[in-house]
């Protein structure tokens, strides 16, 4: 009987040879270094420049390494995985340049908690951050939010089963519609808001105002997601539950609705994402408050993509830190709603 | 099965008819003059190659087939003496009627294999009076009671393709169908689930009219007691070539093309 070669399991193919390892190491540091230097010599500068540069060399070293190196025969696939490897690291150096700057000037904040309670109705400018706060906007984003949800979920739902269950005469109104509104800018949703409802005298600035707005601006994402979601569940569903002599309202909701629970969950969560950094909407409707105001229906509000705006006007050294501060919470805030999308639509892919 | 039992079941009601059914897809005519009578409790097979029209036809005998867009269709279904496509009828009724069985297993996934069973009664809004008494009744006819009796309350999606395929056919017995629609149940299923399968058509058919499509000649032949043989020849829509007694068509078929056709010659 011949005796086995070994008896421990391993992953051979995850094996690297060595001489393949050393020109990986010799591309992935010679590149930047060559890439300085020609930051360094050419007009192309700071670090845009050297990203654009490095990012050059090392497609072209990635290209030479597979063509003459040691692997030569999938010299293609290497070429891709360095590119889109590269691409990626330049995306996330890119994405990062935005958010350090909000986690290190907001990270200031963080020790005066007052600043998360308090409203700014007795602040002057630049006034210590141990002073006021912006809870009133705090307050203010979440009533309005929470009001368009109100609005445009169940709108934005009963658009999506149109279109994908009862797929009425109206379908491709309801599609061109949808699609056009998702086109709105921002700004003209707080202007037909401002001109229909304010100006006319039916409504004054308030809560209310800016969550309409708001709403308009929600509503399309949440009738596309929800549509999305509701083309995923399988016509065999359907099918079974109308031969089962279900009238099609009765299928929807005992059948269709349940599957598709936390896809349009997600979509409800996406829609708010989507409106929470808003801010030209609400300057012309809700049009911001220094102090707390709990009643949507009337007198203006505050939120706080607005807030970070009117400080960031003010201009003094604490005015610019609350306004850091302000955007990280609220940055906090969309990470946090973000992150339960994922969780929920995960849930729902693994039933 | 003996010549006797046949000619006693010949002696009941026609628990259906259909008269000159011809159906369309839009401008494409799929079947011609389909006049069949389903006789009360017996089991009629329709065999017949693929895209002869024979899931077609059991559509049209639930008012599934209008769920199509394009659908088109004359002729009348009578159940009941009654025409299923009269302007007064009610689809939602004739589909408590008429229940229908897929050719995929199709429980719904997010409710326990209990509620899936009672699915029926809750669609049509009937209130569920004994739920217990039903679920056991009903998955003992669809012969699978003892293998989910300790986990009524755990997911569909846990069955076996086979269980599942019986569990949508308990979930279309709670609604005490007249007639039951089976489009292929089985060609999804291992030979071992298939069996269970035909056994449990066999004690139904005790209570209630079944009409089973199926591409699987000696299933016919096993559980059938009339056969009908569609055929769409070339350029024509599909049409009933031959109907009659299951032994008389696998055995003494009249037509030329019945006999080329279960004997394996083509199709």
């Amino acid at each position: 009987m011949s005796k086995a070669l070994s008896d421990t399991p391993t992953q051979p193919w995850k094996t690297v040879d060595p001489e393949f390892r050393k020109q990986q190491l010799i591309t992935h540091l010679g590149t930047p270094v060559l890439a300085l230097l020609f930051t360094v010599i050419s007009p192309m500068a700071g670090f845009t420049g050297f990203c654009v540069t490095w990012f050059g060399f090392h497609v072209f070293a990635a290209a030479l390494l597979a063509k003459y190196g040691k692997k030569p025969k999938s010299y293609a696939n290497a070429f891709i995985e360095v590119f889109v490897g590269v691409t990626i690291f330049v995306f996330v150096a890119f994405v990062s340049t935005v958010l350090w700057p909000v986690i290190s000037n907001g990270m200031a904040g963080v020790s005066h908690l007052n600043l998360l309670f308090q409203d700014a109705g007795k602040v002057g400018a630049d006034a210590s951050l141990d002073k006021g706060g912006f809870g009133h906007a705090i307050v203010g984003s979440a009533l309005m939010i929470g009001l368009a949800s109100l609005i445009s979920v169940p709108i934005g739902i009963l658009a999506a089963l149109y279109v994908t269950e009862v797929r009425g005469k109206l379908t491709p109104f309801v599609r061109f519609f949808v699609q056009a509104m998702s086109g709105v800018p921002s700004i003209v949703a707080g202007l037909f808001i401002y001109s229909a409802l304010i100006i006319s005298g039916i409504l004054q600035y308030s809560g209310f105002a800016g969550s309409l707005a708001l709403s308009i601006l929600m509503l399309p994402t949440v009738a596309r997601t929800a549509e999305e979601i509701l083309r995923l569940i399988p016509d065999d569903l359907r099918t079974a539950a109308l031969a089962l002599g279900g009238t099609q309202w009765r299928t929807v909701r005992m059948v269709v609705l349940p599957a598709a629970k936390s896809g349009l969950i997600t979509s409800a969560i996406l829609g708010i994402a989507r409106v929470a950094g808003e801010t030209a909407p609400l300057l012309l409707t809700a049009f911001g408050n220094n102090v707390l105001n709990v009643n949507p229906f009337s007198d203006s509000m505050a939120a706080l993509p607005s807030y970070v705006f009117n400080q960031m006007l003010l201009g003094g050294d604490n005015d610019m830190a609350r306004a850091w501060f302000a955007t990280f919470v609220l940055l906090i805030a969309i990470t946090i709603l973000f992150t339960s999308a994922r969780i929920v639509a995960d849930r729902m892919k693994r039933n | 099965m003996g010549s006797e039992e046949l000619e006693f079941v010949a002696n009941l009601d026609n628990a259906m008819e259909t008269k000159d059914i011809n159906v369309w897809f839009g401008e494409r005519q799929v079947l011609a003059n389909v006049n069949l009578e389903f006789q009360t409790n017996t089991v009629t097979a329709l065999i017949g190659p693929s895209g002869c029209g024979k899931s077609t036809f059991i559509r049209t005998l639930n008012r599934m087939h209008e769920l199509i867009p394009s659908a088109k269709l004359a002729g009348r279904v009578m159940l009941d003496d009654e025409d299923i496509y009269a302007a007064h009828v009610d689809p939602v009724d004739i589909r408590l009627k008429v229940g229908m069985v897929f050719q995929k297993p199709n429980p719904f996934p997010s409710m326990s294999i209990g509620d899936n069973v009672l699915a029926g009664l809750k669609l049509a809004k009937r209130k569920v009076e004994d739920a217990d008494f039903i679920l056991e009744d009903s998955l003992r006819k669809a012969g699978l009671w003892d293998e989910v009796k300790d986990r009524l309350k755990t997911s569909a999606g846990s069955l076996s393709g086979g269980q599942q395929q019986r569990l949508c056919i308990a979930r279309s017995l709670v609604l005490k169908p007249q007639v039951l629609l089976m489009d292929e149940p089985c060609s999804a299923l291992d030979p071992g689930s298939t069996r269970r399968i035909e056994e449990t058509i066999k004690e139904l058919r005790e209570s209630v009219t079944i009409v089973i499509v199926t591409h699987n000649m000696q299933q016919a032949l096993r559980v059938s007691d009339y056969t009908a043989f569609f055929l769409s020849e070339e350029g024509h829509p599909g049409h009933v070539v031959e109907y009659g007694l299951t032994n008389d068509i696998f055995h003494e078929p009249k037509d030329q093309r019945t006999d080329d056709y279960v004997h394996g010659r083509f199709g």
